[in-house]
């Protein structure tokens, strides 16, 4: 391991106020990977945008080969020599992986392109990586393993010193990971240095030297990985101090009455295997890292997408739920995490957007009943208190919390029981926060059985009565919130297919 | 620009009637032979066709789509009315004959648009290939005449305007005006008011989330290219009614005229805002012109040019204040 060629310190970053970097803190030196971890939320990729000149920093130092640097974009970061590998990858399917390798600095033969020297240099570079791909090959045709190669060689012929991998093996396959694998151990020999990107804890410890772990926006420690064991990191990553105080024992009895059961719902590798039940009055807390596969089952759940095979239950009766509007005829309402795209229609009022999903109810003859819809709005605005100048203001115009009210009056307004709230508070300052989970706990109480969603633990653990786990698309844990706590919550988060138990 | 300005200005339906306004006070200004009865009855007939087109696709483009099979559907229903017309068919059933064409062509775009998920410009660019070759099929590429004068049959015109002395109204009154007039205050209602109208603009505002409020939107989807189809038709009426006769390649490029009426009036390409009162304009603005120029001693075709102009200059305010908005 060589010299300290990267380190960030003190670095602050706020955005309208709410504050996403707090003393984040990290250190490289070349020829190392250091594995980044946190929860979702925790700051990592705001830390590698604010590196890479996406964000500029509000605080703070960065010394980069002994010199402090602010870089002003991507283009000019990449210049310099530190280089980010997508999680989602951004290239040309139907060109070449020789065009796409070169896009942006061609090699010319006068005014045109010279595509063999291309193809020439792409093999060589593909040689000095140990891989093997044709670079004549359309992009769209490699397997996303491959493609991501062709952006380690990208990043390899810029010369860059720094390589962050922003949750690489989340679509690679098992051989694939080992390939990565190699590659990557291959360029630490050669004295690059590695920022990775993971939630896999059995990754993180085969590759990494050193682990950095933030939360909350702050540096929490660095461990060394070879002295460290899984539950030191995990100790770092989830052991803040709980504002809110969590549940301690669920509010729903044993014997309340089943509103909802799944069985064995599967939807290609997302959703495998999944069963579980929601009672009446219940708050059903669904932990799990991203891509866990918790936002395809409610979509699953409320039609949005075909399932592949699986029965769910309604009061009892087993219901055909194949599209939205059968979800929605069934009495089950879904709060997207995406509100903007999936949830609302911006450019349409307050009032437009709340009685949308129930208009047969406010229509006078043929013609809807501005009145009554009009009034109806109003009386959820007052009664979710949400803050508009009035019910025909455009959705556009309102904050997130707010946002998320109008959402929930649209339900509402439909009589909907079974409420699905996927990241009930993203994009929601603090403040609003308490009033969403006040809303929701009194929703509750009066009857109505609410799935949340929700990637935030101390959100799970202070709004639920149970707690389902998942990862990888399979439910890995159900827990009654009396015996559960973050460190639990986490290790069955992180369990994946063959783990020991 | 104080406040009220900028509101106005930002209402595109409003500075379109100001420009549509101020074009009639020019022509009339230039030459007075621009303000009369005969001029206006000129102006509406050659707007009629446009005009019944541009309603029903307004509530097409209204849903974020296209429909470029208006102008030949029109041209092809009249080919098969006239066609049956001339084998003895009654005029009334010739005319159901013509709408049912146009609401069959409606659906076949709404089916491939909303259940098989072409592209609306692919799919209507296709039925509109295929009308016109109906149309030619039908007819055998003749030109059919629709009856004039006291033929059996003539009535139909009186719809449009009337063509005879003598009776309540006198000859050459633009019936067809008030026809329009109704129709597009009974669509704009459709488009505004009811159910359907806002479950169009919802999927041209948001198609995901209006399917994740539980709606079925491939039924209302397919409603809007069924309205333009019977519009088409009704469009077709209009145009034998006014000009008596259909040949097949009549239609070709009226879509075009009808959709840049649409857009100028303020009905957004991309979707969720739509207008009836605008389109109507929009059209007007454009006859206004092309009938206007002849009488101050320019060649009519000087306005596909100013049209042109007018559409770009449309489209970018919209886009300026949408930016703004």
């Amino acid at each position: 391991m060589g010299e300290v060629i990267l380190t960030m310190k003190n670095i602050t970053k706020s955005f309208s106020g709410v504050a996403a970097l707090r003393n984040a803190e990290l250190e490289l030196r070349s020829g190392e990977v250091v594995a980044l971890m946190g929860e979702n939320g925790a700051g990592k990729s705001t830390l590698m945008k604010i590196l890479t000149g996406i964000y500029r920093k509000d605080a703070g130092e960065i010394r980069y080969l002994g010199r402090e640097v602010e870089y002003r974009g991507p283009a000019e970061s990449e210049e310099a020599g530190i280089v980010i590998v997508h999680q989602e990858l951004n290239m040309m399917n139907d060109l070449t992986v020789a065009q796409n390798l070169f896009i942006g600095k061609e090699i010319m033969k006068g005014a045109l392109i010279d595509d063999q020297s291309m193809k020439r240099k792409a093999a060589e570079l593909f040689s000095l990586l140990n891989i093997s791909i044709d670079p004549a090959e359309k992009i769209g045709n490699l397997t996303v393993g491959k493609q991501q190669m062709v952006e380690i060689a990208k990043a390899i012929s810029k010369k860059a010193k720094i390589i962050v991998f922003d949750e690489p093996t989340a679509a690679l396959t098992e051989s694939e990971i080992e390939e990565l694998f190699k590659v990557i151990r291959d360029l630490r020999e050669k004295g690059t240095g590695m920022i990775y990107i993971s939630h896999r804890m059995d990754e993180i410890r085969r590759i990494s030297d050193r682990v950095t772990v933030m939360r909350d926006g702050e540096f929490v420690g660095t461990l060394e990985t070879e002295s460290c064991g899984k539950n030191d990191i995990i100790r770092l990553m989830v052991g803040r101090t709980i504002f809110s105080e969590p549940k301690t024992e669920s509010r729903v009895g044993k014997d309340a009455p089943e509103v909802l059961r799944a069985e064995h719902l599967n939807r290609g590798k997302h959703v495998r295997d999944v069963s579980f039940s929601l009672r009446k009055g219940e708050i059903l807390g669904f932990s799990g890292l991203m891509g866990a596969g918790r936002t395809e089952v409610a979509r699953l759940l409320f039609g949005a997408d075909r399932r592949d095979s699986g029965r769910i239950f309604v009061n009892g009766k087993e219901t055909e739920i194949r599209t939205p509007e059968d979800a929605v005829r069934a009495g089950i309402g879904y709060l997207s995490e995406d509100r903007k795209r999936f949830g609302l229609i911006v450019d349409q009022s307050v009032e437009e957007n709340t009685v949308i999903a129930s208009l047969d109810r406010f229509m006078r003859g043929i013609f809807i009943d501005r009145k009554k819809s009009i009034s109806c709005a109003e009386h959820y605005v007052s009664k979710l208190k949400t803050r508009t100048p009035s019910a025909t203001q455009l959705v556009r115009k309102l904050s997130g919390g707010n946002q998320q009210k109008v959402v929930i009056a649209k339900w509402l307004v439909r009589n909907c029981d079974i409420l699905i709230f996927d990241e009930p508070t993203r994009g929601i300052d603090i403040g609003a926060k308490s009033e969403i989970y006040r809303l929701m706990e009194n929703l509750a109480e009066e009857g109505k059985s609410i799935i949340m969603i929700s990637s935030e633990l101390p959100e799970i653990l202070r709004m639920s009565d149970r707690v389902i786990v998942m990862c990888e698309g399979r439910v890995t844990g159900v827990l009654d919130i009396s015996e559960v706590n973050q460190e639990i919550i986490m290790e069955s988060a992180t369990r994946r297919e063959g783990d020991k138990e | 620009m104080n406040e009220k300005m900028k509101k106005l200005w930002s209402n595109q339906q409003a500075v379109v009637l100001l420009a549509l306004f101020v074009i009639c006070i020019a022509f009339s200004l230039i030459t007075p032979k621009f303000m009369k009865a005969t001029t206006f009855t000129n102006i509406a007939k050659s707007a009629y066709y446009v005009a019944f087109m541009a309603i029903g696709t307004t509530f097409v483009i209204s849903t974020g789509g296209i429909d470029l099979s208006i102008g030949t559907v029109a041209i092809c229903s009249a080919l098969i009315g006239g066609t049956l017309m001339e084998r003895g068919l009654p005029m009334g059933a010739v005319l159901l004959v013509m709408l049912l064409t146009g609401a069959l062509f409606g659906l076949l775009n709404g089916i491939m648009v909303s259940r098989m998920g072409l592209p609306a410009f692919i799919a209507t660019l296709g039925t509109m290939m295929m009308s016109r070759g109906l149309g030619s099929i039908v007819s055998k590429t003749k030109t059919i005449s629709f009856p004039q004068g006291d033929a059996p049959g003539a009535w139909f015109r009186e719809f449009f305007m009337i063509t005879r002395e003598g009776g309540v109204l006198p000859k050459n009154f633009p019936t067809g005006f008030i026809l329009l007039a109704l129709l597009s205050a009974v669509m704009a209602l459709v488009l505004n008011k009811t159910k359907a109208g806002r479950y169009i603009l919802s999927i041209g505002s948001n198609k995901e989330a209006t399917r994740l409020s539980g709606i079925n939107i491939a039924r209302y989807e397919t409603l809007a290219y069924v309205l333009s189809g019977i519009f088409a038709a009704l469009a077709g009426i209009a145009y034998v009614a006014v000009f008596t006769t259909a040949q097949p390649n009549t239609g070709n490029g009226f879509e075009l005229d009808a959709i840049a009426g649409i857009v100028i009036g303020g009905t957004s390409l991309s979707g969720g805002v739509g207008s009836i009162f605008g389109t109507i304009i929009g059209v007007f603005i454009m006859t206004v012109l092309k009938i206007g120029f002849p009488y101050i001693g320019v060649q009519s075709h000087y306005q596909l040019f100013i049209t042109g102009m007018i559409l770009i200059f449309a489209v970018y305010m919209d886009i300026l204040n949408r930016k703004r908005g």
